[in-house]
Formats: C-alpha cells, structure tokens, sequence
C-alpha cells in the first residue's frame, strides 16, 4: 500500500544521527522487606493487602463480601457460583460482584500484580467485576518494573495488565474517587501456591 | 486566518478569579507531588537519561522499529494499517467501523484522535462514538476539547461538572461532590460500554519487540474499550515506538511520577493480540511526524510521552487555562508541536512563553522545549509570520542599539527613555505595559551621563572587528 | 557590562557594581560605546536585527579577559544565546568570559566578606529563571535530587545583619519574560502580582534580586497595587550603597 511505503521513506535517513540503545541497569536496592514495601505501595492506590495467613480462603471471601451473589473463581482454592468458562460474551461478567484470580507476579515498588489470559480465562472478569481478589504467592513478588518486565507474559501473552488499585479518577477537581468505570476494589492476599491454578499454563 | 490570540483568551480567563485560581492550584499541586516522587527515586535522573536516549536511539532507527513491530503485531494476529495523515487515518477507521456494521464505538483516551479529529468525523457518517475517560467524556459532553492532556476536564471546577451532569443527565444540580458525579457517569456510561459494537485505544507505547500496543489509565477504560467489545481499533502515533519490553520499564516508571506524582497508575495494560474470537487493528499514523523528524531543530518533540508535566510547571499555561492556546496540544508541549501544524494559526504561540526553563527541566525525556519555543520565534519571523508594526519596531531598535551616539542622544533626553525600552511594544495593539502595571521612572541621568561626569570619558573607541592591539590597560583584573 | 535597562532606568545599580568591583581591588573599564546585548531583539525572534548590536557588543568587549554585567539575563543571552552575530573568534571569547555579578564575585574573586556593608533586615532573594537554569547560579526546584545550593545567597548571606526569608514557590518565574510583559500583559502581571504576596506573605519589605529586569517588573506590580515593597539590586547591598 502507497501510505506503508511512503512513511518508511520518509522516516529511513531523517531524524537525528544513529546513537546506541543505552544499556539498562536493574536499579536494585537489595530491599529486604518486600511484601511490607508492597503493601505499602498498594494502599498508595487505595488498594488493599492481607499479609496475615488466611486460613480458609473461602471464608474470608465470605466474611469479606457478605452482600455478593455472583462470584467468579478462577482459583481452586475458592468456589465461586461461576467459573470464567462460564461466559461466552465478555460483557457478561458485567454482573459479577467478586472475581478472585490468583496471579503470577507482584511488584514490591508500584504494589502492582499481573493478570493475563491464562489466569483471566475471559479478560473482562478482571475489569467488570465490582470487587477483585487476587492471590499472590510471596515468591512470586519482584523488587521494582525492571524485574517485573522480564516475566515471560510479556513476551507470549495477548493481554496482560499491571493492576495498581481499584478504578480511580481525578479527572473531576483533582479529588480522587473510586470507582471510575472498572472495580470498585482489589484485594491482593499473600497466599503460598498449594494447587496449580485453573488456566495456569506450564512456563517454558 | 487569524492566529490563535492566546493572549486575549488568557485575559478572558484571568478576569474570571476561581477559575485561574482553582485551576493554578490544581496544577501546581500535580508539580508539587511530582517533585515528590522524583525525591524517592535515587536515580531519578539516570532514569531521564536513559529514556531520552532510548527515544533516540529509536527516532534514529524508526524504520527498523517499525517494520519490527508490525512483523511482530501481524504475527499475533492484529491487521496493520498506515495512515499518512488525519484524513486517511479517520477513513480507515471508519472503513474497519462500517465493514462490520458497527454503529456504536466506545474509546478511551487518546491526544492523536483529538489531532485527527476523529470523534465528529465518524459522528458525520452515523456512528456513534463515547468516550469512556471521564475527563474526556465531560468535555464531550460539553462540546469542548481537552484542557490538559491527562485531566481533559481539570479547567472546569466540580461545580461546573454538577452543572453539565444536571444539564445532560438530570442529576442534582447542587451536589458539587465529586464522589457522587462520578457514580452518575458510571451509572451512564456502563450500559454504553456493555453495549458497543466496537473499542477503540490509543498508544502510549507502542513495543517493537512484542508488537504489543500499551496503554496507561487509572479507571481502566482502555481494558473495558478494549476487551468488551470484538472489535478492537488502536490508533498509534509512529513516535510512540519504543524497542522492548526493558525499555518499557524505564517509561513506565517515569510517566506517571511526572504526570501526577503517583508511582504507577491503577491499570497499565498490555494488548498484543486480539481477544479470542475478536479482532484487532493497529493504525500507524505519521500526521506531520515525519516532517517533523527531518528537523533538526524540533525532532526532539517527537520523544513526548504525553506526561503533561511541562503544563503543570508552566506558570504561563496555569494562569491562562489549557483552552486559551486553541490547539490539540497545550502549554509547552503544545507551543513546539502545533506550529508543525498549521504555522500561521499558531504564530503567536512561541510568544506565550516567558522561556523561563522549567519545562525543559521536568521533562522526563529531556526535551529541550523552551530553547524550542525560542526557535519556533526565529522560524516565525523567518516565515513572515511578524505583523508590520512589529517588524519596525524590530527595525528602529536595531537602528537605535547598533549606533552607540545615536543611542546615548535618545536616552540622555529623560522622558524619551521610556518609550527606548518598551519600543518592541509600539507593535501591541493592547499597548499594554501601564494595564497592571506601572511603568518605570526614568532616571535623573544615565549610567552613561554618570560616567562621563564622574570618570571621564575614555578616550578608546570600540575597535572595529580586524583590529588585534593587545590592551594592557582598562582591562579586568580579577584578584586570584 | 552595564545593560541598557540599567543605563537608562536603574543608573544607580550600575554605579554599585562598578563601586563594588573596585572595593574588592578590581580593575574596571567601562567601554563608552556599549548599549545593549541584543536580546530585546533576539527574544522576539527577531535574530536579524539583532545581529549589528551583537557584533558592536562583541567589538566593545572582545579584549577584556573578564566581561562582568550585573544582569543573569543579559549574561545567559550573551554567554549561551549569541547566534545572531557571526561565529568568529572573538564572538566566542566574548560568550566565554562573560559573567553574571554574583558568579564572578564567588567563583573569580571567592569574595568572603564584606566588611563595608550592613543591612539589618529581612530579605526576600529571587534568583531569575536565566541565572538559575541559564547560569547555573542556584539548585533548582524541578530536580530534587541536587544538592542545594545558591551563589546569589551565599554572597548575601557574608553582609551583617541579613537574614534571608524563604517563600512558598521559590524559583516559579515572576512573568517578565522580556517582550512577555507586553505581549501577554495579563499572564505577566498575574505572575508578578502571585510572587509578590508569596513574598510578602513572610513579612519581608525588602526584595532583593541579582536581576535588575524582574525587579523592573515587580516593582511595576507593586507600585499599582500600592504594595509597600523596597526593591534593591545585589549590587547595591553588597556595596553597602542600599539607599
């Protein structure tokens, strides 16, 4: 196609002179206390982190949401009304009250999890739902961004999303709200591995 | 065509006192925590290093780059187009729109639809499209473009809102209370989002290495946009190309410290492939890139990552308001990009600016934007853009500064002094020095009358250029 | 160096400097036939006319080992701007060895006294935007990280009797601007008028700057408001000439 053509033209011999693509250190600091870090961090977003042990997953999910119908669990560990397979269209999830989702990476500097298709099954059980749990084994939390983009669903996933906290705005008089359009809560529980999760692929 | 008179939309708005004062405070609050979150960060600077020489490295190698990522992006299954400029990205969109009989496309936010203008082109061809950003979704609602890049809606305070919600929605007129407006836009906006046919995204980064395109929202918009519906639309810039996924997390760490002084926002999201059973299209768009990029003056405007830090330093843009510079882009960033544009509506944008440096210094991928705004002004006289009143002026200084007698007879005179200063005035029709503010006495004598009275006058006259006499007297000597 | 401003407005400023220079054992010409640097012209984009009175500055100039003008903004065009003359060996001699006061007095003389001044008063201090990020004469607010520290203040702070007042939003720019001031009058004097009640707000009466041009502005401001401010040159406190 001509356009295709044009603006490569266009853009091979302009621009400034070639430079090298600088080299990236990992900027650790060797932090010791990496849940407490992100624990911190999470609250910054108004997210929420249970450190303590819990017990009995199901529950808490139960003491925590006393008031929720639908949930959908994408963990073993729990049993929701639904599981992701359950939905065909991706706008219904729409009137799911919990999901609870067990992810594979943490990171300590921004208090942020990951969740992609394989943990999701249907992506939009992350961002429809009004309240979102998420497991995060400890040994699966990473010091800052640097570490954390070199997870392998970066590489081979076709959605994946760092999520901070729940849906937020300031966008009105600089006054932060929750929520904006997506979940009104996330809840990242540290919870040890014990079953491999539903969807979990085999990392290569 | 007239030129944007930024200078009377700024009166306009700084005659009305809340809304320069709340909008001042708003946006110097967001510099204030942005310095806090550059503090925590030891290597702040390295940080910025680094991604102006990633941007760099790219810009310099944007054809490798961008055949990588479409390779890349076509591999996971997502249709690539090329788009020259506005015109023929909005027809592709509305060609892909129109082909699966979408009527409905719900967006999130992205500055290169607001430069294509996008929204009422497919609004022309019946398709109806929602913006689902809140601050977006208000101006939309209020038949006004974005103030500020990242909080399209900063300029109005949250009793407009609470106007413009009763107005559009019938919710209580009075309930200035933020909380509460944003669960009426929820409350509307929802069943549209469920409902579109179509979702559209735009880029903050764009990964040659995984063909993925990026984005970065609290609310998490974009993942709704993006993921409700089948049909998936991106429309990138060809700047917003960086080489990986390592890189990314240089930008990462950088954007939302300077947009907002937050470490990360809620939802920072990574499409690299169309959901199951859905499509997807990426639509590259130069739109004046390129023609930038052959500059060797103001390729480095290519390397904003739309942080909006610039504006919220600038004291110019948070006394004038975001809509005072009528253009897609505002405040620093917007005065070195929009002349690319149209150079002639934008001629007095360089003039917005007192070149004070702050921009160029929060920038977190070195853009040396005020050194810009100062060439844009050469490149606006250049370009013919000075009125007639301003060229003379420009012509009687230089007549009067270069001649030494000439300029000392004018100013020995005390009341001609003054109009000697402010003579590149005498091409303002406002006139303006005295409005706010008092001009200054002339003095009894000058520092030349003084000298030649106290000191005497020296007998040397300035050396033409080819003279090369060693001076032994009269020259500085500093004590060591 | 004595900029136009100061030649046809602020003598005074002049005749402090050149005192204080002397004081401190310098010896100092004034070449007659100087009038400005060029940058009225040259800020308004307007680098062909600016071009003769560069070169007349660079020939008035050009044979001095140290140029010395009390004036960040002058010195910032002359030092790092000066395209509009042509690129000659002399235009760079002159770009290289052209001062700002305060630098000159802490970095060539490494002043540490001033033993004929006094100045029993609180001071608010503003540092121009060309001498903090153009000259390098201060930490700036925009990267935390820098250690702090200010030329200007650190000469201030040798007079007897100062004590220098912080001020919420110290190094926002004060909206002269040069051309600014006209052309966007509005923004301008709503920038002066911002940093004059963030100063006075510390109870300061005297507002001292190493540039003469945004004192030229505030001092504009103030006098329309009826602000009872005093607004002296460093120049002149260091000299101890403050009025």
């Amino acid at each position: 196609m001509g356009a295709r053509e044009d603006i490569l033209t266009a853009v091979s011999g302009r621009g400034p002179a070639a430079q090298e693509l600088p080299l990236i250190p990992d900027f650790h600091r060797g932090a010791a206390d990496l849940i407490g870090l992100f624990a911190a961090a999470l609250a910054r977003l108004d997210g929420k982190a249970v450190t303590e042990p819990v017990a009995d997953l199901q529950r808490w999910l139960s003491d925590s949401f006393p008031d929720a119908h639908r949930i959908c669990s994408a963990v073993p560990e729990v049993t929701g009304t639904v599981t992701p397979a359950a939905f065909t269209d991706w706008a219904a999830p729409a009137d799911v009250d919990v999901t609870v989702v067990r992810t594979p990476l943490g990171v300590a500097e921004t208090g942020s999890i990951l969740v992609t298709e394989n943990e999701l099954g249907i992506n939009t059980i992350a961002v429809l739902a009004q309240h979102l749990v998420v497991l995060l084994d400890p040994a699966d939390l990473v010091e800052n961004l640097h570490d954390a983009y070199r997870h392998p669903s970066f590489l081979h996933t076709a959605y994946a999303v760092l999520l901070s906290g729940p849906s937020g705005s300031a966008d009105i008089g600089g006054v932060t709200v929750h929520p904006a359009q997506g979940v009104t809560t996330l809840t990242v529980i540290l919870s040890p591995i014990t079953q491999p999760s539903f969807g979990r692929k085999t990392q290569s | 065509m007239k030129p944007i008179d930024h200078a009377r939309n700024a009166l306009a708005f700084l005659e009305d006192q809340t809304h320069e004062q709340a909008f001042d405070k708003l946006i110097w609050g967001l510099r204030v925590r942005r310095d806090a979150a550059a503090r925590e960060v030891p290597e702040w600077e390295q940080l910025r290093t680094l991604a102006s020489g990633i941007k760099e490295h790219t810009l310099s190698n944007l054809a490798h780059y961008l055949e990588l990522f479409e390779q890349r992006a076509t591999g996971n299954g997502v249709r690539v187009h090329w788009a020259r400029d506005a015109h023929e990205h909005n027809q592709i969109v509305h060609d892909i729109l129109r082909s699966r009989g979408a009527k409905h496309l719900v967006k999130s936010k992205s500055m290169l639809t607001e430069e294509c203008q996008t929204r009422p082109f497919l609004e022309r061809r019946g398709i109806q499209v929602t913006e689902t950003d809140l601050g977006e979704r208000i101006q939309q609602l209020d038949d006004q473009p974005p103030s500020h890049i990242v909080g399209p809606a900063f300029q109005k305070t949250t009793r407009d809102v609470a106007e413009l919600f009763h107005r559009v929605y019938g919710s209580e007129p009075d309930r200035a209370d933020p909380v509460y407006l944003a669960g009426v836009m929820r409350e509307h906006t929802r069943p549209l989002i469920l409902q579109a046919d179509a979702g559209m995204t735009g880029a903050n980064f764009a990964v040659a290495q995984t063909g993925a395109v990026v984005t970065v929202t609290n609310e998490g918009n974009a993942d709704l946009s993006g993921n409700v519906p089948k049909l998936r639309i991106c429309s990138v810039g060809i700047e917003k190309l960086i080489p990986g996924v390592a890189e990314l997390a240089v930008f990462i760490r950088l954007l939302t410290r300077s947009a907002t002084g937050e470490r990360i926002t809620q939802y920072t999201s990574h499409f690299a492939g169309p959901r199951d059973g859905g499509e997807m299209h990426i639509v590259l768009v130069d739109n004046g890139r390129t023609q930038r990029l052959a500059d060797e003056r103001f390729w480095p405007s290519l390397k904003c990552i739309r942080c909006g830090a610039c504006m919220n330093t600038c004291p110019v843009y948070r006394r004038s308001g975001g809509l005072s510079y009528g253009s897609t882009y505002m405040g620093p960033i917007g005065i070195i990009m929009m002349p690319s544009f149209d150079i002639r509506r934008h001629s007095e944008l360089p003039f917005a600016s007192t070149i004070n440096g702050s921009c160029t210094n929060v920038c977190p991928v070195h853009i040396n934007i005020h050194e810009q705004i100062y060439q844009w002004r050469e490149e606006m006289n250049a370009h013919g853009e000075f009125s007639t009143t301003k060229k003379a002026a420009m012509n009687l200084a230089d007549k009067l500064l270069s001649h030494p007698e000439a300029y000392r007879a004018v100013t020995a005179a005390g009341e001609a002094a003054v109009k000697v200063l402010p003579h590149f005035a005498i091409y303002n029709r406002l006139n303006a020095w005295g409005r706010h503010r008092d001009i200054p006495g002339p003095a009894a004598e000058t520092f030349h009358q003084w000298y030649a009275r106290n000191r005497g006058r020296p007998n040397r006259p300035a050396h033409p250029a080819q003279e090369t006499d060693t001076p032994t007297e009269g020259t500085d000597r500093g004590r060591a | 160096m004595v900029p136009c401003y100061i030649d046809m407005f602020y003598p005074q400023v002049g005749i402090a400097t050149l005192e204080l220079l002397e004081k401190l054992g310098v010896e100092a010409d004034y070449p007659f036939d100087q009038t400005c640097c060029g940058q009225p012209m040259a800020n308004s984009g307007a680098s062909s006319q600016a071009k003769a009175t560069e070169e007349l500055f660079i020939r008035n100039f050009a044979d001095y080992e140290y140029v010395v003008a009390p004036s960040g903004s002058c010195v910032h065009h002359i030092r790092n701007k000066f395209t509009a003359a042509d690129d000659t060996p002399e235009r760079r001699r002159v770009s290289a060895r052209v001062w700002d006061l305060a630098e000159f007095l802490c970095d060539v003389l490494r002043v540490h006294e001033f033993p004929w001044a006094e100045f029993p008063h609180q001071v608010a201090l503003h540092v121009s935007c060309s001498a903090i990020r153009g000259l390098g004469e201060q930490a700036m607010s925009e990267r935390p990280n820098d250690p702090w520290f200010s030329k200007p203040a650190s000469l201030l702070e040798k007079v007897k009797g100062i004590s220098i007042a912080g001020f919420d939003r110290p190094d926002e720019c004060c909206g002269f601007g040069g051309t600014f001031a006209v052309t966007e009058e509005a923004v301008s004097a709503a920038m002066g008028n911002d940093k004059l009640e963030r100063m006075g707000a510390t109870g300061v009466h005297h507002i001292v700057s190493p540039d003469m041009s945004c004192l030229m502005h505030l001092q504009g401001c103030a006098h329309r408001n009826r602000d009872d401010f005093k607004f002296l040159h460093l120049a002149q406190i260091l000299n101890g000439s403050a009025e």
